[in-house]
């Protein structure tokens, strides 16, 4: 049984839902969005006008970025029915052993400013993160403690552990080039690169709206109306180029703009030199990017998806489900070292406190994203969104002079009301 | 109606499986020859499914042998006897309610593209295929199962099972949940599937269904075998007889059978 394409005249009503419906546009993103919108139009009126602008809207993409890489692990932890609370700890961990490497042990090896020694540092702490999730895992699925509480462990072994590495000092400086994972006035693209960048992304989601469409005509599936492919395609790089044009309208502070002209033998055009995308930034798109393809397009996600829908399902199926979920806890440690880098490296130093609390915006940023706690649902386009939520909130808090305890207080009732609306549209949908 | 010739495809010998102190199955042995419908009947609790999960590697007995062609297996996990050609129905439809129904149908032995991605499109495909056979009028290929009726995700555990071209099919309750006309279709799908020489196991509880499809009926009470009979030397009231004393037809007396109606 094939039904006919069914690339008919539009719906005789064209309602709101209809048309978003045509587009197949998630109306939880939509909502997601629209909070978004709210906090943004919101602070920038509270703040008197300093939220909504190219320097501020730069920054907040910098301080995304970290929570926005770990989230997209977590979305998958939580989607397998379990939880990671040692991330911001693991954070604190393996930060603290990458700035011991680049700033004590290696350079008594290959000396100071060795050109090897980033991507030794990030390779060991790469590898740190992912033994420590495995672990985890281990323990968690062949075990079987519940990973509340192995992970509850984990919280306060490892800040433990990033305290005694050092005895609590500070280590500083990181190594120059590893200081480029962490964004700043160096470690960026560029103007050309980052429109290059857009470009791309466009060229992407058009070729990706035209092979789906390629691949449902050629099983004679139903397609979408041609109006909405088009009209999601200019969303989309609408929406893409805006962004590269406001975060390339972010000039260089104008010191380093002259010496970046000077060594070049040119002049500083009138509107300053453009930073372009920061480099954490390009990091987590990055991972955002592959987290999705292995979410949906590989099998390792579709296991991961089955077993939080119904680990019983997954069994008879034949799916080791042990060993993905220990694979889904070293991949969140992995996802949490890469964080760790940029952290360490945006801040220059490493400290015992480094991550703390973090594994509250990981996992509310995941959840507000439209991850289910009650498995099997979640979206990593919607944790990386939920994740610029939470910085936004923070960011908008800080800027507006909000007291750091109120802080913690409004990030907590964010995420109790966003579990709230997760479980009341549960439980509207399950009728 | 089949005439057995041969040795049986499947043979389960003095099958045991106990849960703590309960024996759920307690000595039961059973055959199973191509083109051949089975009907295992039963009370609730008798054991009927522990039993077939024995067979289709979802839970290990506790002794007992199983011949397949009459070779003797052990099979310790479902991959193992979906490898011998066994697939099964199960009364719980083993369905993930977060996944579409061809990532249901394929769970566990995804088709993927040269690169080793998921290939979607032929899954949803090849199970369009299968549903056009079964219930053609099934048409929700992109939701989540757990949105579908009963006898929808019915429908969608009896594609997994029937697209990998078992040889030994397990129905565990099949159409408990389907409306007469998708019951019909099945009863003609279990015809049909007999007909091209699969041998199937059935569950249920439903005696009308076993007298019209099955060539021979085990009754289990109680963890035990009462005893396998052919569907054409026995009544209806004998095997309810049976399903409900335990005693076989010639055990009986008409009394007892008379109670029966009450
Ligand atoms: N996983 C289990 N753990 C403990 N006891 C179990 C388990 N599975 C089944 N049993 C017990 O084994 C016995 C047989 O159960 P089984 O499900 O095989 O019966 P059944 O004949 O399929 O019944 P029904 O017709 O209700 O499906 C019951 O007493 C049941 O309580
Ligand atoms: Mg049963």
């Amino acid at each position: 049984m094939v039904t006919a394409p069914q690339e008919t005249a539009l719906p005789p009503k064209r309602s709101v839902g209809s048309l978003l419906g045509a587009m197949e546009i998630d109306t939880r993103l939509l909502g997601m969005v629209g909070a978004l919108v709210v906090i943004w139009i919101g602070f920038h009126i509270l703040s008197g006008g300093t939220f909504l602008t190219p320097r501020n809207l730069w920054n907040l993409s910098v301080q995304t970025a970290a929570v926005a890489i770990m989230a997209t692990g977590m979305v998958l932890i939580i989607v397998t029915r379990n939880i990671d609370l040692s991330v911001g700890s693991m954070l604190g961990v393996v930060g603290m052993s990458m700035a011991l490497l680049q700033a004590e042990i290696l350079p008594g090896i290959l000396g100071f400013d060795h050109p090897l020694t980033w991507i030794i540092t990030l390779i060991a702490g790469l590898l740190l993160g992912a033994l420590l999730g495995a672990f985890h895992g281990f323990i968690i699925a062949y075990v079987g403690v519940p990973s509340f509480i192995v992970t509850l462990g984990g919280l306060l072994v490892w800040r433990g552990a990033a305290w005694a590495l050092a005895s609590g000092r500070t280590i500083a400086p990181m190594d120059s080039s590893f200081q480029l994972l962490g964004g700043g006035s160096r470690g960026r693209i560029g103007g050309p690169a980052s429109w290059a960048i857009g470009v791309i992304a466009c060229l992407g989601i058009v070729f990706f709206l035209l092979v789906g469409r390629r691949q449902r005509r050629k099983f004679g599936f139903g397609l979408r109306p041609v109006w909405a492919e088009a009209t999601l395609a200019i969303i989309g790089c609408v929406v893409v180029l805006g962004a590269v044009a406001v975060i390339n309208s972010y000039p260089m502070p104008e010191a380093l703009a002259e010496q970046y002209a000077a060594e070049r033998g040119i002049e500083v055009p009138p509107g300053g030199i453009a930073l372009g995308i920061a480099n954490p930034v390009l990091i987590a798109i990055v991972v955002a990017l592959a987290m999705t393809f292995l979410a949906t397009r590989r099998r390792f996600g579709r296991y991961v998806f089955a077993i939080g829908g119904n680990p019983e399902a997954a069994n008879l199926g034949g799916i080791k489900t042990k060993r993905t979920i220990l694979m889904t806890f070293a991949l969140m440690g992995f996802l949490v070292a890469i964080g760790a880098a940029v952290t360490t490296a945006r801040l220059n130093a490493g400290t015992s406190g480094l991550g703390t609390l973090a594994e509250l915006y990981v996992i509310a940023a995941a959840v507000i994203g439209g991850t289910s706690l009650g498995g099997g649902v979640g979206t990593i386009s919607g944790a990386a969104l939920g994740a610029l939520v939470m910085q936004s909130l923070q960011s908008g808090m800080v800027l507006v002079g909000v007291d750091a305890p109120l802080q913690d207080i409004v990030v907590g009732i964010v995420l109790v009301i966003a579990v709230a609306i997760d479980t009341l549209y549960r439980r509207r949908v399950a009728k | 109606m089949t005439v057995k010739t041969g040795s049986p495809m499947v043979e389960m010998r003095d099958i045991r499986v106990s849960f703590g102190g309960v024996h759920a199955v307690d000595g039961v042995s059973i055959d199973l020859h191509p083109g051949e419908v089975v009907a295992l009947v039963g009370g609730n609790g008798a054991g009927k499914s522990t039993l077939i999960k024995t067979l289709s590697g979802a839970h290990p007995a506790n002794s007992g042998q199983i011949f397949i062609d009459s070779r003797p297996v052990t099979i310790h996990n479902p991959i193992e006897a979906k490898n011998l050609g066994i697939e099964t129905i199960y009364q719980t439809l083993a369905l993930a309610d977060n996944i579409d129904a061809p990532g249901n149908v394929f769970l566990g032995r995804e088709l993927r593209t040269r690169l080793g991605s998921l290939d979607d499109s032929a899954m949803e495909s090849a199970t369009r295929k299968v549903m056009g056979r079964l219930n053609p009028r099934f048409l929700n290929f992109k939701k989540a199962v757990g949105w579908l009726s009963g006898g929808q995700r019915q429908s969608v555990a009896i594609a997994r099972a029937v697209h990998f071209n078992a040889r030994v099919l397990i129905m565990d309750e099949p159409t408990a949940a389907l409306g007469p006309a998708e019951t019909a279709q099945v009863g003609s799908l279990i015809r049909q599937l007999k007909d091209e020489g699969l041998g199937i196991f059935l569950i249920s509880h439903d005696i009308h269904d076993v007298f019209d499809l099955a060539d021979r009926i085990s009754v289990m009470l109680t963890g035990k075998l009462v005893g396998t009979v052919k569907k054409e030397e026995v009544t209806k009231d004998q095997v309810l007889g049976m399903i409900i004393m335990g005693k076989l037809p010639d055990e009986v007396t008409q009394a007892e059978l008379a109670d029966l109606h009450g």
